[in-house]
């Protein structure tokens, strides 16, 4: 391993060094001290996603297994940012619950490697790497997931998420196994060549997108979302529902497009029909949520289907939008996200009646939620709404007007749902309202981000030229 | 900074400054000094509009072009003619008018101007752009706000008519969304590039087919918020519960959207799909104007009457622009304008007498002439222009609608025609039943007799109204020159085709 290779991994061995420091820490800190170990740990993972933002070279590694481009290492970096605001909406949360049961590194470590895997998975030159990544961010999630061991619901999720998530990644296995049958080689670049349409790929290529499809959780494969956002600890609901989905969507991204791209004519007809039933069954569920965390549940399976009108389209500038789009997905959802975290952690409070007149006691926290539900239902000048309309510009360049025109009903479905917690918050009154109450640094400073990137990443235009750009590297 | 962006800069400023404003005072003053700033750019548009119009015949003028998503070609591109000038001084002579009608809101009064102001924004970004992108952007600025301005500051069922008409119009907006890509896709027909500019796109010749399935699209995406039916029901609800301001601002300007985005990208981008599709909507739009018309006969809250008869005026707007003449379309323009101006009055008008009296319903007035003299004497003459009375605008809108379209020679547009027009006599009558109710006869309630009169902020709010509204009855033909001007380019098309 010589200098140049561990340049394109640094961020993969920067991380797993924190993940060391921190298990070292834990070993050798005083146990009435593991408090400045979360200090430590955002403080280091803040310095890599900061080091992180410089450029990096295209390369290959142990013979195409792990390859890096500019691509793949923006992205790296929007699971960066988004993972640290995860983990500042979270640290209170940890300081004042999970450190006294001293819970509190471990998670850090868990979260870390969960990471660690998506980079890997995102960076897999092979589907053996694929498959490992696949693995190593799963199953410390599904930990996190359980993490309140005292609440009934937290385990129940925790179960439910890890043998969905076994038999999911079983099927993924067993299409990659079909897969391999067929051509001979786990390498992309080799199946490409030689990959062609016959029973045997297909049932290969099926089963391994129902694994990807989980993760994502597209329609059928979303049953575990809302029981696991239920019981998962928010900072955990909010992981899932961003990072892992992101990644996730990426990855399948840039299969779909290079290496099944054989099987275009074939994916672009499932992707058609589980994008509408992805729509539809997450906006249709999503009306009758109470608890805010189901709630966001359904609607980030909504948002996932909308992802796929920009996978069925296999070109440049579906990769653009869809990268595009995730980036301010990412934004939004933590956006809506902390601030159930923020009301919850202080009232202990979930559910949406509980928000009615909000906004005349906390009023800011009131404008970052509106902020975020208008960017998740695509309302200018707010950032959801150019990730939508270029997700929708790139299914029409292909064509697909009919799939265009019933993903904007579901968006008028989604925007009523949205509009009722905006009606809690701004237009109900209520007898015993959450009171006044101030968050503290770290929050603020994990919702301050979320904002900025609500407010300036739709106007804020050259940042969707430079993904353009970078979309051509898929896309020869 | 170019002197149409400012449209857009002031009321943003504006806005800004009333986020860091604090009590009811301040919050009113800088209100008050920004939308009269915007009605001070919007004159001084006009005069300097009507002198470069003089030397250079160019379609929109001012234009002013700023890339914006490169790869899109999504360019902030803006520029007006006589039509867009018009429709700006009708949008901040209402804006401030609504401003002093809503002097005496307490309930969160920054939030309230706020939002106001917002939907102002909207409104003035829609109407300078020639970007369809940008447009779009303005479109839904618009229109959100609405939902917070009714359903916090609103009465009755606030609460459902807020979201009905939201969503309707929102809904409308992603039908809209369609059509904008359609069009944006089939903008290199060819051969050229994708492009958003609406004044490139008229230069293509999109392929029929195209036209056929994206005109109705994009003819409903924009026509909903023109009240057409049966896509108007959002309409009297959500006037009867919102605030009167917002009542105003949104019969009054936000409506006149619908129609300008009709002919401005409907029927100037697709004229092929506009003729094949103008007998279906003409059935629908006609249906409207004598729908809405007998609707406002039934209804004894004023508010209802008043959003019935919106929907009766602004069918004939989508029914004039659908007769696709350059007399018809100016009369869709001049009736734009005029209800505009009238259904604001109206609004401004009954929020003033429910104030008072606490009660919208006519059959519990009575005799207010006696009791209330300014409010009612004014609400005479509002309604003599909502008939259509010669020497009012409405007289001089109507003409030219009727006169337009009466130049069809095929039966079903004269057949619609006749039956459009027998509107205007259902118009008189229950215009004259509220009059009758409302004003004249005995005072109906003792208490009524010593209500307050008029305040200085409501006189200017009304007068504000009042007189461009005069102004266009009895001197139409300097407004009427410059609409019709500019609207030849945009009717050029489907004249070429028809």
């Amino acid at each position: 391993m010589n200098l140049n290779s561990f340049i394109a991994m640094r961020q993969e061995i920067f991380l797993l060094i924190i993940i060391l420091l921190l298990i070292v820490g834990e070993i050798f800190i005083n146990k009435n001290k593991k408090e400045s170990l979360v200090h430590l740990a955002l403080l280091l993972f803040g310095i890599h996603t900061i080091i992180g933002f410089f450029a990096i070279e295209e390369t290959s590694l142990f013979g195409g297994m792990f390859r890096t481009n500019t691509l793949i290492h923006f992205f790296k970096n929007a699971l960066n940012v988004g993972v640290l605001i995860v983990l500042l909406q979270s640290a209170d949360w940890i300081k004042e619950k999970m450190v006294p049961l001293n819970k509190g590194t471990e998670f850090f470590m868990l979260l870390f490697s969960s990471l660690l895997g998506m980079y890997f998975m995102i960076s897999a030159g092979d589907f053996l790497m694929f498959y490992i990544g696949l693995e190593l961010s799963t199953l410390p999630v599904a930990a996190l997931v359980a993490w309140e061991t005292s609440k009934r619901i937290s385990s129940e999720a925790g179960v439910k998420f890890i043998l969905s998530a076994g038999l999911a990644s079983g099927a993924s296995l067993f299409g990659i196994s079909l897969l391999y049958a067929a051509t001979g080689s786990i390498y992309f670049a080799d199946i490409s060549t030689v990959l062609t349409s016959t029973n045997l790929t297909l049932l290969g290529f099926v089963l391994f997108f129902a694994g990807l499809a989980f993760k994502i959780s597209l329609v059928p494969f979303h049953f575990w979302t809302a029981d696991v956002y239920e019981g998962a600890p928010i900072g955990v609901a909010s992981y899932l529902s961003v990072i892992s989905k992101g990644a996730a969507a990426f990855i399948l991204m840039i299969l779909l497009f290079t290496v099944l791209k054989p099987l275009m004519h074939v994916w672009e007809n499932i992707i058609y029909v589980v994008a509408l039933a992805t729509m539809f069954i997450g906006n249709l569920f999503a009306l009758r949520q109470q608890n805010m965390k189901r709630f966001l549940a359904f609607s980030s399976i909504a948002q996932a289907g909308f992802i796929l009108l920009g996978l069925i389209t296999g070109t440049q500038l579906g990769t653009a939008t869809v990268v595009y789009f995730i980036l301010v997905y990412i934004f939004t959802n933590l956006a809506a996200f902390g601030v159930v975290q923020a009301i919850a952690l202080q009232t202990g409070k979930e559910n949406r009646d509980d928000y009615n007149g909000l906004y005349r006691t906390n009023p800011n926290l009131s404008l970052v939620m509106m902020l975020a539900l208008f960017s998740l239902a695509g309302i200018p000048p707010v950032a959801g709404f150019f990730g939508k309309f270029f997700l929708f510009a790139a299914a029409a360049s292909k064509g697909y007007y009919l799939l265009v025109f019933l993903a904007v009903v579901n968006v008028t479905i989604s925007l009523y749902y949205y509009l009722l917690v905006v009606r809690a918050m701004f237009i109900r009154k209520s007898d015993n309202p959450i009171p006044f109450f101030k968050s503290k640094i770290y929050m603020r400073l994990g919702l301050l981000l979320t904002v900025l990137g609500i407010l300036v990443l739709g106007l804020y235009s050259p940042l969707y030229d430079y993904i353009f750009e970078l979309s051509t590297i898929f896309n020869k | 900074m170019d002197i149409l962006s400012l449209f857009v800069v002031i009321p943003v400023l504006t806005v800004l400054a009333l986020v860091f404003s604090k009590g009811l005072k301040q919050v009113r003053l800088i209100s008050m000094i920004g939308s009269f700033i915007q009605l001070g750019m919007a004159i001084n548009l006009l005069f300097i509009y009507l002198k470069e119009r003089a030397v250079d015949k160019s379609v929109m003028l001012f234009t002013q072009d700023y890339v914006w998503f490169e790869n899109f070609n999504v360019h902030y591109a803006i520029g007006v003619d006589g039509i867009s000038v018009a429709l700006l001084l009708l949008t901040s002579i209402v804006v401030l008018a609504g401003v002093f009608i809503s002097w005496k809101t307490d309930d969160l009064p920054k939030e309230f101007f706020i939002s106001l102001l917002v939907l102002a924004t909207g409104v003035y970004g829609f109407f300078i752009s020639i970007d369809l992108f940008t447009m779009f952007v303005f479109y839904e600025i618009a229109v959100i706000p609405m939902y917070l301005l009714i359903g916090i500051w609103g009465s009755g069922p606030k609460e459902y008519s807020a979201m009905k008409l939201t969503l309707m119009l929102m809904g409308a907006s992603a039908v809209l969304l369609v059509g904008v890509l359609g069009i944006y896709f089939n903008s290199n027909a060819d051969g050229g590039t994708l492009t958003f500019n609406i004044l490139e796109i008229a230069k293509v010749n999109i392929p029929f087919e195209a036209q056929k399935l994206f005109f109705p699209l994009t003819f409903v995406g924009f026509a909903v918020l023109g009240a057409l039916f049966p896509f108007h029901t959002w309409s009297p609800d959500g006037h009867a519960s919102a605030p009167t301001a917002v009542s105003m601002l949104h019969a009054g300007v936000l409506m006149k959207l619908g129609g300008y985005g009709v002919f401005r990208i409907a029927m100037f981008l697709l004229p092929l799909g506009a003729i094949e599709w103008s007998w279906f909507f003409i059935i629908l739009s006609a249906t409207g104007v004598i729908y809405g018309a007998f609707g406002a006969l039934k209804q004894t809250d004023l508010k209802y009457i008043n959003a019935y008869s919106s929907v009766s005026h602004l069918g004939m707007v989508l029914f004039a622009l659908l007769m696709l003449n350059k007399t018809s379309w100016n009369g869709a323009i001049l009736q734009s304008l005029s209800h505009g101006f009238m259904t604001a009055l109206f609004f401004a008008l009954i929020g003033m007498i429910y104030g008072r009296t606490h009660t919208r319903d006519i059959t519990k007035l009575g005799g207010l002439l006696k009791v209330m003299p300014f409010i009612s004497v004014i609400y005479v003459i509002a309604g003599l222009a909502s008939l259509g009375l010669p020497g009012f605008s409405g007289f001089v809108a109507e003409m030219n609608i009727f006169v337009g379209a009466f130049q069809h020679e095929e039966m079903f547009y004269r057949v619609a025609t006749v039956i459009s027009v027998s509107a205007i006599v259902v118009t008189a009558v229950y215009i004259l039943r509220v009059l009758g109710i409302m004003l004249m006869g005995e005072v109906k309630n003792e208490e009524y007799l010593n209500l307050p009169k008029a305040t200085w902020f409501e006189i200017t709010g009304i007068m504000l109204l009042l007189i461009p509204m005069l102004g266009m009855g009895v001197a139409p033909l300097w407004l009427s020159d410059m609409t019709m001007d500019s609207i030849q380019p945009f009717i050029q098309g489907v004249l070429n085709h028809l």
